[in-house]
């Protein structure tokens, strides 16, 4: 198919006029009508830069010096206006809530041809057409916080099918979407590349997820540079995602754990498809039997339980019905389930944002009811998912000393602790600078910080890791394991079964207000009706190990997790 | 959470007047009742405005706190005209009926109670007009109809816009309050007042941040798709104007016509039955 190329980058660089270094450097890349491409990179390696010079975005709406050529159809983008790639480039954005701006979702789908001038009746046909197409005809007038995140996602990508574009751009679609809804959307993506024949580019870091369905090319990217444009069956027998701090699919740190030489013909793209001969298969069985399990740790004496629980919002929705639920001291644990399966709202009734109507909350045995939501707070912190949404003081030290501060205690006291905490989340060298002067996750462990100042039993955090690479992850949850070590009991909300996994000995499954089951990680990612009826994501690990004929699956996913973690630790 | 301007999405022959027609209504019928005092007439606008309430399916405890709001004010105002100038209608109506004394130089006359009953039901006329163009149209269909009467697009969608993430900032808001208020930020009544004041500027800061934020990526998205491309715009949203439409405006601006020329009849604003 040796085509016109859509897109051509020629030995493409930019640099933001707000920074001094270029982030993008010597760019050459061609997208042919047609191609699926996934982009990969950690965070700010450049790969979003990349998305907004495809969109146009750039030189548009973000300034700074190009140099070289980009070439859409041909044609150079400098010489072109937004408006006139936007109708050849397709793009859904990260955060479908922030950029939905029709009050229906008919109109939001509408919005590019109300920019056009199309006539009303021809508007109608349109909308539902590209409805149809995307699977959400029935809520064509409901309004945009009705609908569930997967929803969200199908309106965003009708709103920009319905102009017939060459390239569709989906930037971190995964982000913010529970495991199953993620797959569900990788297999939109790929229905609508089937139907329109477009070009489809993914930029995303969670190479396992993306993988559900076939790509043609994998491109890394890495410090502003592309480091590899190949066939996926080809990256995932090279080390180049090892080396660029993203993560590989488990399946095949299993197999590379085991010693098994992964081979381009073994087609590693899918854990269903993938090749093993019975050499390979022996291998992984006898990594297996070798590998010692870990001790699992004693659990703590009880620390917190609620009982019987119940809770209504003011609207009549039942939130949370007859939950009851222990938490040992020194545990780390996570909270998983869909969006709207009480999650959050249990964690609000904890920390007295919200009061239950029924049931009893005790801490060491004794009756919280009582206590205001700071009194409460003094023994179980709560971390929000966007430290922006936390962070109300310019300075560092400030941040963190808020708590303190507005206790009144004295000076030098405070001082003491703000240092002190500050040294534990690995800060004190930043002591003195702006917030705003943080990255992502620096920021998030100022949010930890503070509340930690006011030295909780149990913190509560959020979807500590959303949005963060491997290599952030892996300091995020690094640190949080060591506040853990330090004696802090550890709750986690989250969507990521990575985390879980990988961190937490314990997890509770919500569904529909209720728990579902409290297990091992392993144990529940191994289990098909529980993976079915929560909305999660059977592990790669544990198809891997029935694929092997392994005497105890199960076994092997907890093994490996250990294994890895020695590993890491290392 | 309460939400002062809300559109009630209901199957009425109001709600299936277009925006522009709501809006030319509305602004026809106070610019009317604003002009005269002519008691006879506002009391026939309040009746027909009532009538259209019960036409629209509206009912008042959906906009019970619009209405306790204007309620309030009404009292307050009336209240406070009577303090300041308890002789007002006197002055007005140049006839003086005692009914009787209260104290000092507060009397009660008929003018000065005539008075009020015309000050009342200019409220009376004019807030379920108001309500009723609020609870009755989508706000989307409301900018496109402000585009229609003449203003710039752009103006229109923000309008709409502002209307769209008002429920979302009030979310976050709450959301930001409660985690501070876990750091011992204290919201409630339990701390001074300009404490308190201070203490809500602690919770601007974040909430200015990630509405900037959600304002970059709201105007790239809008961007790209070609928002702002052409001089004009078409809306989903539009409706075709209907005969019921073009009845209602045309007598809306008879009302104002009417409203305009009791001004000669009466030979001044005010209707007046005592001299």
């Amino acid at each position: 198919m040796k085509k016109e190329p859509v897109i051509q980058f020629e030995h493409f660089g930019f640099k933001y006029d707000a920074q001094i270094e270029p982030t993008l450097y010597d760019i050459n890349l061609s997208v042919y009508p047609g191609e699926k491409i996934l982009i990969a990179g950690p965070s700010g390696s450049g790969k979003s830069t990349l998305a907004h010079c495809i969109n146009g975005l750039i030189p548009f709406s973000y300034y700074g010096d190009a140099t070289g050529s980009l070439r859409l159809n041909g044609k150079e983008t400098r010489d072109m206006s937004l408006f006139e790639i936007s109708k050849t480039v397709g793009t859904v954005l990260q955060d479908s809530d922030a950029q939905f701006v029709g009050l229906t979702v008919a109109e939001d789908i509408a919005f590019a041809l109300e920019n056009d001038c199309v006539p009303h009746s021809e508007m109608l046909e349109r909308v539902a057409e590209a409805a149809a197409t995307v699977g959400v005809p029935s809520v064509l007038s409901h309004a945009p916080h009705e609908l569930s995140g997967g929803q969200k996602q199908r309106v965003s990508l009708a709103g920009v099918i319905i102009n017939d574009v060459q390239v569709l751009l989906f930037d971190e679609p995964l982000a913010n979407l529970d495991p199953s809804t993620g797959k569900t959307a990788i297999e939109l993506i790929d229905d609508i590349h089937r139907q329109t024949n477009a070009a489809v580019i993914i930029i995303e870091h969670r190479i396992e997820d993306v993988l559900h369905r076939d790509v043609d090319r994998i491109v890394i990217v890495n410090d502003g540079r592309i480091v590899a444009d190949l066939p996926p069956n080809e990256i995932l027998c090279s080390d180049v995602l090892k080396n660029c701090g993203l993560r590989e699919p488990l399946y095949i740190t299993a197999l590379k754990y085991a010693g098994v030489q992964i081979t381009p013909d073994m087609l590693p793209q899918h854990i269903e498809d993938i090749v093993l001969n019975e050499n390979a298969k022996a291998l992984v069985s006898d990594w297996f039997e070798n590998t010692p399990p870990a001790e699992q740790p004693a659990k703590g004496p009880v620390m917190f339980q609620a009982e019987h629980i119940r809770f209504s919002y003011a609207n009549g929705h039942e939130a949370i019905r007859d939950v009851s639920f222990t938490v040992h001291r020194g545990e780390i644990m996570c909270i998983i389930g869909q969006n709207g399966a009480g999650k959050s709202t249990f964690s609000k009734l904890i920390c007295g944002f919200e009061t239950p109507q029924e049931g009893t909350m005790l801490l060491e045995g004794t009756d919280i009811s009582p206590l205001s939501i700071k009194e409460r707070a003094e023994h179980i912190g709560y971390v929000m998912q966007d430290p922006n949404q936390m962070i109300s003081k310019t300075m560092i030290r400030e941040e963190v000393g808020l708590a303190l501060e507005l206790d009144g205690l004295p000076r030098e006291e405070i001082d003491r602790i703000v240092n002190d905490t500050l040294k534990v989340c690995g800060l004190y060298p930043f002591r003195n600078w702006p917030v705003s002067a943080l990255s992502f996750g620096q920021k998030k462990r100022v949010t930890v910080a503070s509340i930690l100042s006011m030295n909780p039993e149990i913190v509560i955090l959020d979807e500590p890791t959303a949005g963060q690479d491997f290599r952030h992850y892996t300091e995020i949850m690094e640190f949080l394991l060591e506040l853990n070590r330090k004696g802090v009991t550890i709750i986690m909300i989250t969507h990521d079964m990575h985390l879980m996994l990988e961190y937490a000995p314990r997890a509770v499954v919500f569904t529909d207000g209720k728990i579902l089951c409290d297990d091992t990680p392993a144990n529940i990612l191994t289990n098909p009706e529980l993976v079915k009826a929560a909305s999660l994501k059977e592990t790669s690990l544990f198809t891997l190990a029935v694929r092997c004929g392994l005497s105890d699956p199960r076994q092997f996913v907890q093994r490996f997790i250990d294994y890895d973690r020695r590993v890491r630790e290392k | 959470m309460t939400n002062l301007f809300n559109y009630i999405p209901k199957d009425s022959p109001v709600h299936k007047l277009t925006g522009a027609t709501k809006l030319a209504a509305l602004l026809l019928l106070s610019f009317a009742s604003m002009t005269t005092f002519d008691t006879r007439f506002l009391a026939g606008i309040t009746i027909l405005t009532f009538i259209m309430f019960g036409v629209s399916k509206i009912r008042f405890r959906e906009v019970k706190a619009l209405l306790w709001f204007t309620f309030v004010f009404m009292v307050l105002n009336n209240l406070l005209i009577y303090l300041f100038e308890p002789e007002q209608g006197v002055m007005l109506y140049g006839a003086r009926h005692e009914i009787c004394r209260l104290f000092g130089r507060y009397t009660l006359t008929q003018e000065q109670l005539f008075y009020h009953l015309n000050v009342i039901l200019k409220y009376l006329c004019m807030i379920p007009l108001v309500i009723l163009f609020v609870s009755t149209t989508n706000p989307s269909e409301f900018a496109a109809s402000l585009n229609r009467i003449g203003v710039n697009y752009k103006i229109c969608y923000a309008v709409s816009l502002a209307l769209r993430y008002i429920p979302d900032i009030q979310r976050e808001y709450h959301d930001i309050s409660i985690s501070l208020q876990a750091r011992g930020v204290e919201m409630t009544k339990k701390e001074k007042l300009f404490k308190r004041l201070k203490n809500i500027v602690t919770i601007l800061f974040p909430l200015i941040i990630t509405s900037m934020a959600r304002i970059e990526t709201v105007s790239n998205a809008m961007e790209l798709r070609s928002f702002g491309k052409n001089k004009k715009r078409t809306w989903y949203e539009a409706r075709p104007f209907l005969p019921a439409d073009i009845a209602v405006i045309v007598v809306s601006a008879l009302l104002l016509v009417l409203s305009i020329s009791l001004n000669f009849v009466n030979g001044g604003r005010f209707y007046n039955p005592f001299v």
